[in-house]
Formats: C-alpha cells, structure tokens, sequence
C-alpha cells in the first residue's frame, strides 16, 4: 500500500490516476512525476516496490506543494485580498463569484443552496 | 487576456508624475485626486494616500505594501448595494 503525502492510501489505480488523489496533483503533474522516477504510468499504486515510492515521495517533497501546505497558501491568499479590501476580497467576503459572472440567475457554487425569499412574484405563466 | 509584460505595468503618465513629485520631495505630502482607476499601483504609490473617483464621489484609499500590483479602481467600488427593500 502506498502512502504519500500523508493522508493518501489510493490504491489499485494505475499510478498515474493514483497520484491526483493528492491535493495539488493533477493528471499532467502526476505524468511528469512518474516520467522522472522511471515508473510506467500503468503500473498500480499497489505494485510500487519501496524504491519506487520513495523516489516519488523525494520528487513530490523537493518539487511540489501539496496537501495542508498548499490549502494554506491558497488561504493566505484569499485572506490577503479580504485584508486589503480589494473588489476580488469583498466578493470573497460576500461569498459572490469574483469574476464578473451574472449574480441573476446562477452562481449556486458561491452562493450555496437557493433561500426563498417570501413575496417574491414568481415569473408569469405565458 | 493579461497586459503584456514588455510594455510594464500601466500607470497614467499625469498620476505618476505627482506621485513620483511626492516621493522627490518636490511636493507636499498629502491626498492625491484621482480619476484614472485604470492605474497599476506600483512600489512608488505605497505609504500614500489617493482619492479614487468611483463615478459619484472620491473614495480615499490609503495603499499598503500589498496592495502593490492591484488596480486603483479595486479599492473604490462604483456600486453600493445595502439590500432589497423589505429584508431587515
């Protein structure tokens, strides 16, 4: 079984699907970092022997941020644009898309589950 | 698409001249009026304090170190929205 990165124990997957179950791994980071360890994409997370997890395990530690690291960049700077009150740091803190989308209509990933608000007209039947 | 880096952070040539006569000393201290949201704030600006036009009013926006590489307009919003009517 592999464990790498802490948490991750993503197991009878082919190495390179294996190695996206870290946070701040994708599909073409995982490539490269089978590439440089020699190891065949193909390959199962199982199957890795000791060599070879420790050669990823000093390529992801040497080259990449991943897991509770990486989160706490991404809060740093998210807490960095709420500090200095820019447009980008009151739609984090109004829980608004940042990027100029409508508000309208959509926008359910930000703003969550739908609040009915009462006395609202619903739009007319044609 | 993002500016390119050749051409250097935009700041409008007028802001930056009485921005740069602060820093030398040329002049005084002070609130720097300004309508020209569209600027880069660059290292110069920080430390001092700008009036920045949101289309109604000069909304003072004092620029800190890590405001460096944000547009002005990004700390004067041009809307202001308190609520619907009804919601208390």
């Amino acid at each position: 079984m592999a464990r790498i990165a802490g948490i991750d124990l993503p197991r009878n997957k082919r190495g390179e699907i294996a190695l996206t179950y870290i946070y701040g791994i994708g599909p073409s980071t995982a490539q490269y970092i089978l590439d440089k360890a020699g190891i065949h994409y193909d390959k199962k997370a199982a199957e890795w022997n000791d060599e070879e997890q420790t050669a990823i395990r000093n390529i992801i530690n040497s080259e990449f941020k991943v897991e509770g690291q990486l989160r706490s960049e991404v809060q740093m700077n998210i807490k960095r644009l709420m500090d200095i009150a820019c447009y980008r740091g009151v739609r984090h803190r109004k829980g608004l898309p940042l990027r100029g989308q409508r508000t309208r209509t959509n926008s359910r990933t930000r703003k969550g589950k739908r609040k009915t608000v009462a006395g609202k007209k619903k739009a007319p039947k044609k | 698409m993002a500016r390119s880096i050749k051409k250097g952070p935009y700041v409008d040539a007028k802001l930056e001249r009485k921005v740069l006569a602060v820093t030398d000393g040329k002049a005084k201290r002070g609130v720097i009026k300004t309508w020209s949201r569209r600027s880069t704030i660059t290292p110069d600006f920080v430390g001092q304090t700008f009036a920045v036009h949101n289309g109604n009013k000069f909304i003072p926006v004092y620029v800190t170190e890590f405001m460096v590489g944000h547009k002005l307009g990004e700390f004067a919003p041009t809307r202001n929205f308190k609520g619907h009517s009804g919601t208390k």
